[in-house]
């Protein structure tokens, strides 16, 4: 299986998500250029997490009129895999590869710190390797963290299992007060329709080694490989 | 002619900035001060100088770049320069 990490100018997580992808899950991995458009020889292409492109107008709303996000549509059309981590998930959304917006966090703050989250659904290809309602903590750090979309889209995810992380305690109690960013139904993490494009928040990427406190992100990318 | 773009977030949408704005202005002495919203102004300069083609453009854009229109509202307007 061979994965291609998505650069755009402004991008400032490509670097771990390539070193994890390489040096911990020992596959093949290219960074990809925003202005690429030939994608056939990749099977899962990550969006990284960063300020693309500065965030200006929105985060992920200049990358998302890219050549290379614009091959990302065809490639996702595929079946094949996308996974956006934080402004990755940002520029999907924006790209409308995944239902959904990224709002400033409700109390107008960077947030940085770990964070417990709770699977929804390990019946997809990103979460196979996690037992159900499994609690896990990751990395979060972001200033526009906070879910936003409209109710019947959100009934319609719920029934298709589209909801695959929400942010939790210790205990896996989905609650207001575990609510790190005010997100609608404290969403982390969600996939489209199809199944085959995966956005989250938190950093994965930042939890595959037991010296950084966690290692449940690596189940993720464990997860896609179990699929190929 | 430029076409100057008004954006703010949508009704009902959460909008910190424009809250801890607000308050701001109210421990000024602003007591009156209800609601603030913070948005962004854009201003695009076209060579077009027909307007039916300057608005049908600006709506283009605002659906194509520079709005969400799921989380923002938007005006504009259109004026010779």
């Amino acid at each position: 299986m061979r994965f291609g990490v998505a650069v755009y100018p402004g991008s400032n997580c490509d670097y771990d998500t390539y070193y994890v992808i390489r040096d911990i899950l020992k596959k093949e991995v290219e960074f990809v250029d925003y202005r690429q458009t030939d994608l056939s020889k990749y099977d899962c292409i990550v969006v990284p997490g960063g300020f693309s492109f500065g965030d200006y107008l929105r985060p992920g709303a200049i990358a998302s009129h890219t050549p290379l996000t614009w091959a990302l549509r065809n490639f996702a059309e595929k079946g094949k895999f996308v996974v956006g981590i934080c402004n990755g998930f940002q520029i999907l959304t924006e790209a409308h590869l995944l239902p959904g917006a990224l709002l400033p966090n409700n109390h107008g703050k960077f947030v940085c710190k770990h964070q417990f989250l709770r699977v929804e659904n390990n019946q997809t290809v990103f979460t196979r390797k996690f037992s159900p309602g499994q609690v896990v903590i990751m990395p979060i750090a972001h200033h526009d963290g906070n879910y936003f979309v409209d109710e019947e889209t959100l009934k319609e995810m719920e029934e298709n299992g589209q909801i695959i992380l929400r942010y939790c305690d210790m205990e896996g109690n989905v609650s207001y007060k575990a609510n790190p960013n005010g997100s609608v139904s404290n969403i982390a993490g969600v996939c489209n329709k199809g199944k085959n494009v995966f956005g989250l928040m938190p950093h994965p990427e930042r939890a595959c080694e037991p010296i950084l406190g966690s290692f449940d992100g690596l189940l993720f990318l464990q997860s896609i490989l179990r699929e190929a | 002619m430029i076409i100057k773009f008004f954006i703010k977030p949508r009704k009902g949408v959460l909008d910190p900035q424009g809250r801890a704005v607000a308050e701001s202005l109210k421990s000024l002495g602003f007591e009156s001060t209800n609601k603030v919203f913070v948005g962004r102004y854009v201003e695009v300069h076209i060579e077009e100088t027909d307007r039916d083609k300057a608005r049908e453009m600006a709506v283009d854009m605002a659906k194509k770049a520079l709005v969400n229109d799921l989380i923002e509202d938007y005006e504009f307007e259109i004026v010779e320069g």
